[in-house]
């Protein structure tokens, strides 16, 4: 349903909450922008900001960020670039090579191949997702029902071309990291939506 | 047939007699669900979800004929309890492993439980242990399979194989409650489900002809096939729709194609799609598709060399796996050039064609293999049916097992998958060069004597004789007899003897001579015994009779005559005749080029061998596309002009490009397309016009049919008489292909990789001491070869055959012409 907000006077009044900005009148005649000028020059205006920056200075307590040493927290909900996740207790790779992303994606520029393996799986031999291309839409963690495909929060892209593909290999957990449990599950697209549980009706079984 | 009015759902709609009523919503656009049914078969009462009200009452549309002015409702109340019921039974225990199956979604399970809305299961039952199955070619995972008899079904009323049937599955039984509380139909659904799997005759392993046309049926992904297993999905491919490449039947089948890899984005066919309810493909259609010219590029320097070839060339040889757009190029070449055009498979049928049309007074037969479908007395002559045309073989077998049918085979090699079509099916196994006898056998039954040529009745009438034969019957017979008992006298408390007489019937064996007629021609062909009995029976309540000629009859010393009996048989029996080419455009090329029959002395040589050879299999001098990297129209058996579409690409010279060189200019090669010759009964239509499609209704709407011209008769209907001396009666080798191959390319094909040999039935080999993979001297009066044994496990009798798809092995140098020869084989 198209959601409206109740705003129903727009327009600019008294009992409105906005107002006017006061502003001078620009200057017309040379004179009067000359004016202008030699005022704000010799007003001082300058040495208040010059102030404030010195003040700032020796107080040695700096905000900037130092990036890229430094780098500002994400939000975890952040859509940057893709991992593949591994299952938690196995260590097997989460992507059962459905094939759904690949589908789903809007730019396509995923792609996979798969094969039948030893043990008679679908094993993905190669994925690739051409980040030249991807725009980053989630659309491919939110389809995954294997929670495989998922976002991460590595958002540089740096590159001597600009199709920069990534790799299964780049996106896959490592077995150590995983080990040491430095796998992190994406809570944005794609995640189980909390309480779902109550809203499936269970199946029968016979046993 | 009758037109007749049915209403369905309120809609008025026309359809035949007796016509199925699902078959007649289909028709007409409205849609009923079924799972199990299979159009051109039997139905099966598996799925029951087909269920409709007609005139009040719940039928099972697959198999309720429609009558005229019944009123038919697909959806009540009832009816769509039933379904949704039936659709959560199929969900019971099915894998959710829809993510891999590579069904990928075209399956009929997630699209009926979508469609009949099930969100929510109510029945359960324990699961069984089901592990899958590998049978070589084909895949089989019991857990995934609904039980909707589907290759069962297709495989005995299609294949003729009957290599499936079910097995007990072992499972529980249904709880009591489901019983009561559950539809009926979808309990009796469940009943039949959770008794049966389905397994192969042969125990573990499937012994059959390798169709897989039970996977292409498969409405899950149960039976797939094993090469294409999680390779790809299905949303994935881009399907070209073409004519498959192998053999006469001209098979419309799509490939389907998708890049090769992330690191090669070139096309790569993955796998055949057929449109399986109205036409069946055959192995080497469905398995042996990648037989391209790979990696081709444009090599000037072989590309002069040919130029220089042609202009030095006075021959151009080549085998019929062409197009006709290309068959037009060559015969233009020789318009203009006056080169000659040496193709002898193909000359073998013009020449063949044109003796037949000076009796019948049209340039082609009359029949097509639909009419085969539609017979119920099938006959076939001189061929190898089940190598020779695959899809020959599957409209003998369903018109044998659908329209109780009846039919003759007349080949001198026994075919063990004819004997199990059906019960009503006699295989004469003549001797070679007896192909004669049998034509004269059909005129000789079946042929209308009054209006027949006198000449060829009294030649018939020389083969029959009367004969005295003691027959004998059993006869009713009532014997008085004299018993004596032992009874109780009463009075005297004594036993005594007494005499009675008591009458009974007894069934006694008596001789009696009769007078009958004897057909010596049944002897020459090696007849079974009592074969003129059989031959009543098998005749009872037949209407639509439809015989099939083959190669062997081509290629026969004597086919001019063999041709002029045929004619004789379409003409004076009710029998349509079907002749059968040999390869995917022997008949296109016979129609459009003026063969000669002998090489000159400097021939180019394409697809075959020659001084200067262009090869689509890469191995001649210059390279030339195959049929699947080429648009262009092959010509099948049923007449007609079938359009085929380059799947893959190719970056090679073609022959059009040859022939542009040469000042025979055209665009594109299939700008010749309509050009092709009219007054042989091609149309001149544009390629790009041409639709490759069947409709709802089972229509093929496919390119366009051949006229049948009508030719020049002659009142001359002389035949001439055979000879009986001229039968072979010492070994025989023959030139046939295995199952699965045709020619070259279906062994380029990596599904399909095999070398040929000399392939003996398994009683031969072992009556002879020999064994498999030994090599042995293969020698006819033109010459020998080495080649080793191969077992065909579906061939019986002691005639061996030599293949002629194996480049390596020039089985056709042992041969005069015709494909019997006579042999000696040693081994080495």
């Amino acid at each position: 349903m198209h959601h409206e907000e109740p705003f129903t006077n727009r327009n600019v009044s008294e009992s409105s909450a906005y107002y006017y900005v006061d502003i001078e009148t620009y200057p017309t005649t040379g004179w009067d922008k000359f004016k202008q000028v030699v005022k704000r020059t010799f007003n001082g205006e300058l040495f208040v900001g010059l102030w404030v920056v010195m003040r700032e200075m020796i107080k040695f307590d700096i905000h900037t960020v130092q990036y890229p040493l430094e780098k500002l927290p994400i939000g975890p909900r952040y859509r940057a670039v893709h991992k593949l996740l591994r299952l938690w207790e196995s260590g097997y790779e989460r992507c059962i090579g459905c094939g759904l992303c690949e589908k789903i994606c809007i730019s396509d520029c995923i792609r996979m191949d798969t094969r039948i393996d030893e043990n008679s799986r679908k094993e993905v031999t190669e994925y690739s997702i051409n980040l030249g291309r991807c725009i980053f839409c989630g659309y491919c963690a939110e389809v995954c029902p294997e929670l495989a495909i998922v976002h991460g929060g590595r958002y540089e892209n740096g590159s001597e071309q600009r199709a920069h593909f990534v790799i299964k290999d780049d996106m896959l957990t490592p077995l150590d990291l995983l080990k040491a449990g430095e796998q992190a599950e994406y809570p944005g697209f794609g995640a189980i939506i909390p309480g779902s549980d109550a809203s499936v009706k269970k199946t029968p079984l016979a046993y | 047939m009758n037109e007749i009015t049915i209403t369905i759902d309120g809609r008025a709609i026309q359809t035949q007699e007796g016509e199925y009523i699902l078959n007649a919503a289909r028709a007409n656009g409205i849609f009923i669900p079924a799972i199990c049914y299979l159009t051109r078969c039997s139905p099966t009462l598996a799925c029951r979800i087909c269920l409709v009200e007609a005139d009040g009452k719940q039928v099972y549309a697959c198999n309720a004929k429609a009558k005229s002015g019944m009123d038919i409702t697909t959806t009540t109340p009832n009816i769509l309890a039933e379904r949704r019921a039936i659709m959560e039974v199929y969900d019971v225990n099915h894998p959710l492993e829809c993510g891999v199956c590579d069904q990928s979604g075209e399956c009929e399970l997630q699209n009926y439980t979508l469609e009949v809305g099930v969100d929510a299961q109510t029945y359960s039952i324990k699961d069984t242990h089901k592990p899958a199955q590998d049978w070589g070619l084909i895949h089989y995972d019991p857990a995934l399979c609904i039980m909707c008899e589907r290759c069962i079904t297709v495989c005995k009323d299609m294949i003729g194989d009957a290599a499936l049937s079910t097995v007990a599955r072992g499972s529980e039984a249904i709880e009591a409650e489901f019983k009561e509380s559950m539809p009926k139909d979808a309990y009796a659904m469940w009943n039949k489900l959770n008794k049966s799997l389905i397994a192969p005759n042969g125990g573990d392993t499937l012994d059959c002809t390798n169709c897989g046309e039970c996977t292409s049926v498969c409405p899950v992904g149960a039976l797939v096939s094993s090469d294409y297993q999680y390779t790809s999905n299905a949303w994935e491919h881009k399907q070209i729709p073409a004519t498959c490449a192998h053999c006469s039947a001209g098979c419309q089948l799509s490939y389907d194609i998708k890049h090769t890899s992330i690191t090669d984005p070139e096309a790569k066919i993955y796998r055949v799609k057929n449109e399986w309810n109205y036409v069946s493909l055959c192995g080497a259609g469905r398995y042996g598709y990648d037989f391209e010219n790979r990696d081709v590029v444009k090599n000037p320097v072989a590309f002069e060399a040919a130029i220089a070839a042609f202009k030095k060339a006075d021959t151009i040889a080549f085998s019929s796996t062409i197009t006709n757009e290309e068959a037009l190029i060559l015969q233009r070449l020789k318009e203009k050039f006056g080169v000659r055009l040496v193709n002898n498979e193909a000359l073998a049928l013009k020449n063949f064609l044109s003796n037949y049309s000076t009796i019948s007074g049209k340039s082609l037969y009359g029949g097509d293999l639909k009419q085969v479908h539609e017979a119920d007395f099938v006959v076939s002559i001189g061929s190898a049916l089940k190598t020779d045309n695959p899809n020959a073989r599957f409209a003998m077998n369903n018109a044998l097992s659908m329209n109780k049918g009846a039919g003759l085979y007349f080949h001198p090699i026994n075919d063990p998958v004819i004997a199990d079509m059906s019960k009503n099916v006699t295989q004469f196994n003549h001797a070679p060069m007896m192909e004669e006898a049998a034509l004269y056998l059909m005129l000789d039954l079946f042929g209308d004597k009054e209006t027949m040529p006198s000449s060829v009745v009294e030649y018939l009438s020389t083969f029959h004789s009367t004969k005295t034969v003691s027959v004998e019957e059993t006869v009713d017979e009532k014997v008085t007899e004299t018993v004596t008992k032992m009874v109780l006298n009463e009075e005297s408390g004594v036993e005594e003897e007494v005499s009675e007489e008591v009458t009974k019937t007894v069934k006694k064996k008596v001789s009696k001579e009769v007078e009958v007629d004897e057909n010596a021609l049944f002897a020459l062909l090696n007849a079974p015994a009592g074969f003129a009995e059989t031959l009543t029976k098998y005749l009872a309540k037949k209407e639509n009779f439809a015989l099939m000629v083959g190669p062997d009859l081509y290629t026969h010393p004597h086919a001019a005559n063999c041709a002029r009996l045929v004619a004789l048989i379409e003409k004076y029996t009710v029998f349509s005749v079907t002749m059968i080419p040999n390869l995917a455009n022997t008949l296109g090329v016979a129609m459009i080029c003026d063969l000669d029959g002998e090489r000159g002395s400097y021939t180019i040589g394409y697809n075959t061998a020659g001084d200067f050879t262009l090869s689509a299999l890469g191995n001649g001098d210059l390279d030339m596309p195959s049929l699947n990297q080429q648009e262009g129209t092959l010509t099948g058996i049923d007449k007609r002009v079938n359009p085929t579409n380059a799947a893959l690409s190719y970056g090679g010279y073609i022959l059009n490009d040859l022939a542009n060189a040469l000042g025979v200019n055209a665009k594109l090669t299939v700008d010749y397309t309509a050009q092709l010759p009219v007054e042989k009964g091609f149309s001149a239509c544009v390629f790009d016009s041409l639709p490759n499609h069947y409709t709802n209704s089972g229509e093929e709407v496919r390119g366009y049919l051949l006229k049948n011209i009508a030719m020049n008769v002659s009142a001359d209907e002389n035949v001439r008489p055979f000879d009986v001396s001229a039968a072979i009666r010492e070994k025989v080798v023959y030139l046939a292909n295995p199952v699965l191959q045709f020619s070259p390319f279906t062994a380029a094909s990596h599904q399909l990789q095999e070398s040929g040999g000399i392939y003996l039935s398994a009683s031969a080999i072992e009556a002879n001491g020999w064994s498999e993979g030994e090599l042995v001297k293969v020698k006819t009066a033109r010459g020998e070869l080495s080649v080793s044994i191969i077992k065909d496990g579906k061939i019986e009798g002691d005639i061996a055959y030599l293949p002629t798809f194996d480049t390596a092995i020039n089985s056709e140098a042992l041969f005069e012409r015709y494909r019997f020869a006579s042999v000696s084989i040693q081994k080495v």
